[in-house]
């Protein structure tokens, strides 16, 4: 070996903050992409399973009298909001696992060694990735939606779908990658995914309008994040969009299109600022 | 100059007392090792070298740098191969090092350079494009060591770099590490081997119960030690009796300092002497007793007796305790954040 291992003089000097934070970061997500492309199945099985309740719920109901639900719409149109939502918020659940295994299985550790420019890297690339995943899911959603005749938002409907998709991933993410964090193992964290997933669903307005439920269960729904999503996105599904209309009528009164934004916004916000202590003190 | 200082560490965890008050200086450009039984505390210290925990109490320097106060410019200078390898199976070889070279800023044409350079020097070539799923402990490990070195730190730290591994690439791990440190890398390594220190360290120190027991170069520790020593059977399977019957004999000739029943060995006797004169003298001792000698051999003291001397125990001992005691599922568990 004629090559010298180690020139002292030229180790590598500090390159700008900015650029170094994009490098590692971009090389964490392609990691994570990386992962995904060679084991596709949980991707696949986050369409999957929308699909079937899409196109199981929405055969279920496709007889159901005319003018059952408010405004008219179809069960099948009505139901595809509910679905859309609901793919991105499992989607997001699960944006904590790669990091809890990394953090068992001690790839985390090699990530801690390194000379990162900020620690925040690590989640920024978890948050990249699961947005992607999560919207790319919600996108195909409604693709098939639209091809099993139950609508198209048309393009201003689009950026309004994928915002509000956006402000909730954000903050189940926040909430996942603190789970990640706070409990001790995936086994946890799974049981966690598991348990939230469909009761988060049911007591939601993604199956059935509040009008339809008894009044615990109203009130449920009526406090659910998924039910703030789940309004805007069927407005938008619904027509021309005037987010100034009342969308939800809840027991505790009525919320405007805006009004379900600005929750989902405080919701998201106050999350990150949640788990950012958590987060410091794990990464510290 | 020392390329790492550390003053009186203490680090619990909960009642267990990991380190207390380890005190340890790597001078600039040695090959260091450290020595310990099981739960000495040798993870412990490297793991607080590489800003992975901090200590209670104590002071850490790691080229000429407080890493207490300024970790991050510690990880630039530092290169930690862990105990446990934790690699990405689903990634190849190549990826995982590429990854490694963002995470240390490298730029991107230097970072391809490095990684072949790397490559080649591990003779990683025929698989470093499979996934690291299918490699075996000693790829694993070659990987391991490849990123640790992608920066080219100045101060390499290995937490039992060979164990485990088979006796080729232990002996390829020990030849890059004899060249690293020709180059000027400054390199902290922990071991259960003896034969590892010996080979490799010019320094060393045996940790136990969170504190350095003894510290020098091997040749210093073990002439320190002093006496020589003296194997001895009178048959090839001897008994309780008869060896301690031979232990009464032969204590009280001149020059023996110290005799041993090992039963390990058959009931061998283990002698400390103070030179080679005592020979002649035990030989005609057992003559005048009609015993026979079955096997005699005469050494300098080897390390493992510095090691018997200073923890009171043969590593052998605390090696079987080791394979009996260690879960190493548990350790890697220990180390999560
Ligand atoms: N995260 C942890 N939680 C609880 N106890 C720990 C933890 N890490 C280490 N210990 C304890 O601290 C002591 C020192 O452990 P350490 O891993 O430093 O020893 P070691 O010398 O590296 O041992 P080995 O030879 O087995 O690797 C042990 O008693 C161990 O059980
Ligand atoms: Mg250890």
């Amino acid at each position: 070996m004629t090559k010298s291992l180690i020139e002292i003089d030229s180790l590598p000097s500090e390159g700008w903050p900015f650029s170094e934070i994009i490098q590692e970061t971009n090389a964490l997500t392609r990691r994570l992409f990386l992962q995904l492309m060679r084991r596709p199945s949980t991707l696949l099985a986050g369409i999957l399973q929308p699909l079937i309740w899409l196109v199981l719920f929405g055969a279920l109901f496709s007889k159901a009298p005319d003018g059952l639900l408010p405004g008219g719409t179809s069960y099948g149109r009505f139901l595809g909001a509910g679905v859309i939502v609901f793919t991105a918020f499992s989607g997001a659940l699960n944006a904590g696992l790669p990091v809890m295994f990394d953090r068992e299985f001690g790839f985390l550790n090699r990530l801690l060694v390194a000379p990162l420019r900020s620690r925040k890297s690590i989640v920024f690339a978890s948050v990249i990735y699961i947005t992607t995943i999560s919207l790319l899911q919600s996108l195909a959603i409604m693709w098939t939606a639209s091809l099993l005749g139950y609508g198209w938002p048309g393009l201003g409907g689009l950026l309004l779908v994928s915002f509000t998709l956006l402000l909730l991933v954000f903050a189940v993410t926040a909430l996942s990658l603190g789970l990640a964090f706070a409990l001790p193992g995936h086994i946890e964290l799974i049981a966690v995914i598991f348990v939230a997933n469909l009761p988060f669903l049911f007591a939601s307005t993604a199956l059935a309008p509040i009008s339809f439920m008894p009044s615990w269960l109203g009130w449920l729904a009526a406090l659910n994040p998924l039910t703030f999503a789940i309004e805007p996105i069927r407005a938008a599904y619904a027509g021309p969009i005037d987010l100034g209309i009342v969308l939800l009528h809840a027991p505790y009164g009525e919320v405007s299109g805006y009004g379900c934004l600005f929750v989902l916004l405080i919701l998201t916000v106050g999350l990150f600022f949640l788990i950012s202590p958590l987060l410091n003190r794990k990464l510290a | 100059m020392f390329a790492i200082e550390l003053q009186k560490l203490m680090k619990s965890y909960g009642s267990v007392k990991a380190l207390n008050g380890l005190t340890l200086n790597v001078p600039e450009g040695s090959l260091y090792g450290l020595l310990g039984p099981n739960g000495a505390g040798k993870t412990s210290t490297l793991r607080i070298i590489c800003t992975l925990i901090a200590p209670d109490s104590g002071k850490v320097t790691v080229a000429g740098i407080n890493a207490l106060v300024n970790p991050r410019k510690v990880r630039r200078e530092l290169g930690y191969v862990a105990q446990e390898v934790a690699i990405d199976k689903i990634l190849t070889g190549r990826e995982l090092l590429n990854l490694q070279g963002d995470l240390y800023h490298l730029p991107q044409r230097d970072k391809g350079k490095r990684i072949s350079e790397l490559i080649g020097l591990l003779d990683m070539g025929d698989w470093i494009d499979r996934r690291c799923g299918s490699y075996s402990g000693g790829m694993r490990r070659r990987v391991d060591l490849a990123s640790g070195l992608l920066h080219q730190p100045k101060i390499l730290v290995l937490d039992e770099p060979t164990v485990g591994l088979d006796i080729e690439s232990r002996s390829a791990i020990w030849e890059l590490l004899l060249q690293l440190k020709d180059q000027g890398t400054t390199l902290l390594l922990s071991s259960h081997y003896l034969e590892e220190v010996e080979t490799l360290a010019d320094q060393m120190a045996i940790i136990d119960d969170g504190k350095v027991i003894a510290e020098g170069s091997p040749d210093e520790l073990k002439r320190a030690l002093g006496g020589d020593r003296v194997t001895l059977k009178v048959r090839e399977f001897s008994n309780a009796r008869e060896s301690e019957k031979v232990k009464e004999l032969l204590v009280n000739v001149d020059g023996v300092r110290q005799v041993v029943i090992n039963r390990a060995q058959g009931f061998s006797l283990n002698l400390v002497v103070d030179n080679q004169g005592s020979l002649p003298l035990l030989k005609e001792k057992l003559a005048q007793n009609n015993l026979q000698i079955f096997a005699m051999t005469h050494s300098l003291p080897s390390l493992d007796d510095v090691y018997l001397q200073a923890t009171g125990r043969t590593l052998l001992d605390a090696e079987l305790e080791m394979t009996a005691s260690r879960d190493l599922r548990k350790e890697s568990k220990k180390s999560m954040r």
